[in-house]
């Protein structure tokens, strides 16, 4: 590696290193709620997917989605995570209009899945960062304050909606180790189907723990709590001001106040929400009206024989059987979807092309263009017919490029392009040879000079063949008929 | 027609089958004596025109087939029923009409029973002697010298209704003596079955793990009729239990012979009226002479259960009553934002005893109490569980009396907290347990007022109590000593 980590922040009395924690809240993939068969549905009129038990009404109890606790299972897995076969529900307990039962439940003292890890793959190298627990939750609902100028509305079809609450260790020291964090987390969750990833729809988000220590210390400082960040891009933003701030009370002889504090997205810059004196005391305590949640082995067995191969694995495998690059390997499976598209290109062409052509011309379009794979201008039917068009020596890789081009116009079949554009190279031997001994014929002058050791002159020859080619020559027999002829 | 009322539950249904008796003779009996015992103050609502209805469609549809076919029935306004005020005596309920129906009443209807309305209780079940009701206290049908007395608490309404004749019987809620000991008070006889036998679902909450509904009735004999109806898994009750139905009715049985009987030293408790010592000795001889073995047990505990009790009940209490906030139902009182609106609705709309609890739960959770409280409650709750479970290896039932008095007068406690919660010493330990106990009229005071003994019982062992119940039942042949004094 030649890269080093370097991502320290320079203060006045010397540098410093950050130390940030995630808890991601995360949305289980489930069509019922956890406690309830209401359904979860995004974007459904307000208040039309509440149940009896959403809405807490007297005499209500809840009852455990059998579906919610596979998933979280399965998650865990995902995360090489310890699954407790005994855990409990505790009920956490504050006021609020879109908290209809006066508590959350959630699971406290005993969650459901242990510790974990996460791989990250950063240019110095790989990374482990730590899960410290998983656990089962429900969501709140929402309260909506911009409708009316003296009333607030709640929309309870959050309410009780699945939660994983993904607490990972402080193990994190950049902007960019968060976001690679956050990526392979929600990767890991989509290979899965536990959770769909989806920021916008608040299916993932965040409350991110930053601290700052002196370079070489290894205690840890006072942090505080950034709430609810919805994107990426906001929790480093997050963390850049929030260390920048923490860093200028301690040089200046403050001290940091343990504290919660939101993020403006607009002003870019965190507040403080509440201090530590002023928390809340939620007064946890195990939820009489559910069991403790007792997962027989064979049931965590059985889930565990039936996971999908997951983005590390698969990078091992593309890393071995075909020969690709760490590099390539990880950006292949970074996403869910990248990865099919990838796989769909390489099965009937060739995995290394494929990854190549993926990496460098078609991102490089996507990134120009703002799109996901999924939008890609070029299917990965199409992709692969161009990859096997250079294969099959129909055109040169520097043809297929100006293919390429034409395909994200329309997404066209390339061999009708190559067809069309009378593109096709020129690979018959017996044509070539005709077209080089012309060139040779011509040029008795230059060949005397090559043969008396002038070999730069060779890549005249090879231009001027390609010239009478219109550039369709095929260059690698372009440059075998000429060693040939010239010796 | 008062010949009617005064028929038990199973003599009842067996003339109404049969046709001795129509349905709407049977109802209007009820009514009219409903009619005359408003001073009583036993219902909160009553549904005396639908339940006129109903029996005359069973008649005119000849719909006998259920078990309490055409059996007028009010039940305690802890049960949620469809379209009918249910308010658990409570003015943050007043008005509120669920759209759902309870398990346990759902059970009740299917098998042929009219509701008669909803029977009075102490403030969502929180007192012994139905003085904390925002509808005013019930009176008890037994009178000293002339003067009202409690009807016990909290399912006073229901105790004193069937007491009076005003219901065929009744189911109501047991959390820490609540069905037991209004019986005991007013000479009929409760039964508090297995934490699990009965489906909590549709039943407003006091204390989840300590909550039971069960029946009140005239005898032994429709207690278990009641208990057949109303006992069954639920799967919308995560703590129901998944065992097999009893055939209740169908196993009773007077035969005692051999049967082991506990008496712990521990019931005998300071300042206990020399009556009661002395019932309880005639309850031993009762049971020696119909052929049971008396054996002397130690609870060591016992002296311990008031005291969980009064942290447990109280801690669930305040987080499951969170939920009376006036967002969503029931009686809001306006304020200048959201927090003033909640403590004023909940100010305003919880009666004191309710407020005492919900903070005295709100104590023992809080952070830096929960441990030495609440925590140290639930060891202790085991430990007493362990007494019991010791005992019983012994044992088949243990016989203690109900309450360690008989009724008093309306207002001589409700200054007195501690020697309120007194009331329950008895009953108590049985709901931290989880075991099944009832109270039978044993007897009655030098002052005619009736007293009552209980049978504690293995877990999901109700047919051993009552099959004793039945045995103690005939040795004494009580008769009520009610006289229709407020009619």
């Amino acid at each position: 590696m030649d890269k080093k980590f370097d991502y320290f922040l320079e203060g006045k009395t010397g540098k410093w290193e950050v130390v940030i924690g995630l808890e991601v809240h995360a949305q289980i993939t489930s069509n019922a709620k956890l406690f309830s068969s209401s359904s979860t549905k995004f974007g459904s009129n307000p208040n039309s997917q509440v149940s009896f038990v959403d809405a807490a009404m007297p005499g209500m109890l809840p009852v455990i989605n059998k579906y919610c606790v596979e998933q979280a299972v399965k998650t865990g897995l995902g995360l090489k995570a310890t699954i407790n076969n005994f855990s409990k529900f505790d009920r956490k307990n504050y006021f609020y209009a879109d908290l209809p039962q006066g508590y959350q439940i959630s699971q406290f003292k005993f969650p459901i899945v242990g510790e974990g890890e996460i791989v990250l793959d950063m240019p110095y190298g790989t990374k482990i960062a730590g899960i410290e627990r998983l656990h089962l939750e429900q969501d709140a609902g929402k309260s909506i304050h911009d409708q009316d100028p003296s009333s607030s509305f709640v929309d309870l079809n959050r309410s009780g909606i699945a939660l994983m609450e993904i607490v990972g260790k402080p193990d994190l020291r950049s902007p960019d180790e968060v976001a690679q964090y956050v990526k392979k987390l929600r990767s890991i969750m989509r290979y899965l189907n536990t959770c769909d990833g989806n920021m916008d729809e608040g299916s993932l988000r965040a409350d991110v723990n930053v601290s700052v220590r002196k370079v070489g210390s290894s205690d840890l400082g006072t942090r505080c709590e950034i709430k609810n960040v919805n994107s990426i891009k906001f929790m480093q933003q997050a963390i850049e001001y929030e260390a920048k701030r923490q860093i200028e009370i301690i040089e200046e002889g403050g001290i940091i106040n343990q504290q919660t504090r939101l993020f403006d997205t607009k002003k870019i810059e965190t507040r403080s929400m509440r201090s530590k004196e002023d928390a809340h005391d939620y007064r946890y305590f195990p939820d009489p009206d559910l069991l403790p949640l007792v997962l027989e082995q064979s049931f965590v067995d059985k889930i565990k024989n039936s996971l999908p191969e997951l983005p590390d694995e698969k990078k091992i495998r593309l890393m071995n059987d075909f020969d690709l690059s760490s590099y390539d390997a990880s950006i292949v499976v970074s996403d869910q979807d990248i990865s099919q598209y990838y796989e769909e290109v390489a099965k009937d062409s060739d995995y290394k092309l494929a990854a190549n052509w993926m990496i460098v011309e078609l991102f490089g379009v996507l990134n120009k263009e703002g799109k996901e794979i999924k939008d890609s201008p070029v299917s990965a039917k199409n992709l692969s017919k161009l990859i096997n068009l250079i294969k099959d020596n129909t055109i040169s890789g520097k043809i297929a490029k100006i293919v390429f081009e034409e395909m994200v116009k329309n997404n066209e079949d390339p061999e009708k392009i190559v067809n069309e554009k009378g593109m096709r190279q020129q690979s018959d031997p017996e044509e070539l040879k005709k077209i080089i001994d012309n060139i040779l014929k011509n040029n008795q002058d230059k060949v005397e000079q090559y043969k008396a050791g002038k070999d730069k002159l060779f890549g005249f020859f090879v231009g001027e063949a390609m010239k009478n080619t219109q550039g369709k020559g095929n260059p690698k027999l372009i440059n075998e008929i000429l060693k040939e002829q010239l010796k | 027609m008062s010949e009617i009322t005064k028929l038990t539950l199973v003599e009842l249904t067996k003339k109404i089958k049969s046709k001795e008796l129509s349905a709407l003779e049977t109802a209007n009996a009820y009514v009219s004596r409903i009619k005359k015992s408003k001073k009583l103050n036993t219902f909160v609502t009553e549904t005396l025109d639908q339940a006129i209805a109903s029996a005359k469609n069973i008649d005119d549809k000849n719909l006998k087939s259920g078990v309490l076919a055409g059996a007028p029935i009010a039940v305690k306004d802890l049960f949620c029923t469809k379209n009918v005020q249910t308010t658990a005596s409570s003015k943050i309920l007043k008005n509120f009409i669920p759209p759902y129906e309870s398990t346990v009443t759902s059970k009740l209807w299917d098998s042929g029973a009219i509701l008669l309305g909803k029977l009075n209780c102490d403030e969502f079940a929180m007192g012994s002697s139905n003085e904390t009701s925002a509808y005013g206290n019930v009176i008890n049908p037994y009178q000293k010298n002339g003067e009202h007395l409690v009807p016990g608490g909290s399912s006073g309404g229901c105790s004193s209704a069937v007491s009076a004749n005003l219901t065929s019987s009744t189911v109501g809620t047991d959390t820490g003596g609540s069905i037991r000991q209004p019986a005991s008070f007013t000479g009929i006889v409760g039964l508090k079955p297995t934490y699990g036998r009965c489906s909590r679902w549709g039943i407003i909450a006091f204390a989840s793990s300590l909550d039971q509904a069960g029946p009140m009735t005239k005898d032994v004999s429709d207690s278990a009729l009641m208990l057949d109806v109303i006992s069954g898994y639920d799967e919308k009750d995560s703590t129901s239990a998944n065992i097999e139905k009893g055939d209740f009715l169908n196993s009773l049985n007077k035969n005692i012979k051999g049967l082991k009987v506990g008496i712990p030293k521990e019931y005998i408790v300071d300042n206990m009226p020399k009556e009661i010592q002395t019932l309880w000795d005639k309850g031993i001889e009762w049971m020696k002479e119909s052929g049971a073995i008396i054996k002397n047990i130690s609870l060591p505990n016992t002296k311990y259960a008031l005291p969980t009790y009064y942290i447990i009940a109280p801690a669930e209490a305040s987080s499951n009553l969170a939920r009376y906030d006036g967002v969503k139902y029931g009686f809001r009182a306006p304020g200048k934002d959201l927090i003033e609106m909640y403590e004023n609705t909940r100010a305003e709309g919880f009666g004191n005893e309710v407020k005492r609890r919900i903070m005295i739960g709100t104590y023992v959770l809080s952070s830096g109490y929960y441990d030495a409280y609440y925590l140290k409650a639930q060891q202790v709750r085991r430990l007493i569980k362990n007494d019991f479970d010791l005992a019983f290896k012994e044992v088949d039932t243990i016989l203690t009396p109900t309450a360690p008095s008989s009724a008093f007068k309306i207002g001589d406690k409700t200054n007195d907290p501690i020697s309120m919660y007194l009331n329950d010493v008895f009953t108590v330990p049985v709901n931290l347990a989880g075991l099944p106990a009832i109270s039978i009229p044993a007897g009655f005071d030098e002052f005619g007022l009736p007293l009552g003994l209980q049978l504690i019982g293995k877990s999901f062992d109700e047919q051993t109590i009552l099959n004793s119940a039945y045995a103690l039942e005939e040795k004494i042949s009580l008769k009520s000593k009610v006289i229709d004094w407020w009619m």
